[in-house]
């Protein structure tokens, strides 16, 4: 599927997730501190724009090239795949990880404190091949940066 | 339960790179067990939170999707050699840990 396709299918479920959006919106407005319970919604999301909309309070995502993904071109073994997201994004208040094509789509969101710089690193379960993708939250928008992953033996479920 | 946290700081030239290990299973609950064929109940990390002199520097919050043993690296600056910093974990069924370790 092409990305623009990929686009495409992102902007109709946004557009049907928004409804839903403006609810979680609300309830998001409220700083990150009072939320520091973990966000089952968010977590349990099955489609990426919901969760994206329960845990960062909105789903416009815009594509930067001050993020930087870094993680295998093939993973041999989808159960640990060594992720690192570095952003030079100012301001920078969270990295959110996702592996698109898992069940559950999110896997991580780091909330950097103060002084915490653009960086955060860890290993993921990988279901089948996907694209990576890294959502960094600064000065209250989104961006994104992506790399697709090919994995041979899957790591979620079997 | 004790000793899941393996924990290492580093200060460098202003920044300091933490890096640590935890030990857990981390369960997605929906993987089945291959004798049984039963569904193995998810148990997995939900928070990981880091403080250096008290103030949280960062926290983590995850699902299943993280792999089993967990890694995980971050940066910050203000940190010095010697100082504190404590990592703690807490997990689905309310189990947890933390460990203190010093910047070297």
């Amino acid at each position: 599927m092409s990305t623009e396709m990929k686009r495409r299918i992102f902007l109709k479920r946004s557009i049907a997730a928004s409804a839903v959006g403006v609810a979680a919106g609300a309830g998001l407005l409220a700083p990150q501190e009072i939320l520091a319970a973990w966000n089952k919604a968010a977590f349990e999301a099955k489609e990426l724009p919901n969760a994206l909309n329960e845990l960062l309070g909105s789903s416009d995502v815009s594509e930067s090239a001050d993020i930087n993904v870094k993680a295998p071109d093939i993973a041999e073994n989808g159960a640990v795949v060594p992720v690192t997201i570095t952003t030079t994004l100012a301001g920078a208040e969270s990295i959110t990880l996702i592996a698109s094509n898992n069940p559950v789509p999110l896997v991580a969101n780091f909330m950097l404190g103060k002084g915490a710089s653009g960086f955060a690193s860890t290993r993921i379960k990988m279901g089948k091949t996907g694209d990576v993708v890294a959502v960094v939250k600064a000065g209250g928008k989104l961006y994104s940066a992506k790399k697709e992953v090919k994995v041979t033996i899957g790591g979620c479920g079997g | 339960m004790a000793n899941t946290i393996k924990i290492r700081a580093k200060e460098k030239g202003g920044e300091t790179t933490v890096k640590a290990l935890i030990s857990h299973a981390m369960e997605t609950g929906s993987r089945k067990d291959k004798k049984t064929g039963k569904m193995i109940p998810a148990h997995f990390i939900q928070e990981v939170v880091c403080k250096h002199k008290g103030a949280t520097v960062m926290t983590a919050e995850w699902s299943g999707g993280v792999s089993k043993n967990p890694y995980i690296s971050f940066k910050f600056t203000g940190g010095a050699k010697g100082d504190e910093i404590e990592l703690s974990w807490t997990d689905n069924k309310g189990e947890g840990d933390s460990k203190t370790g010093k910047i070297k």
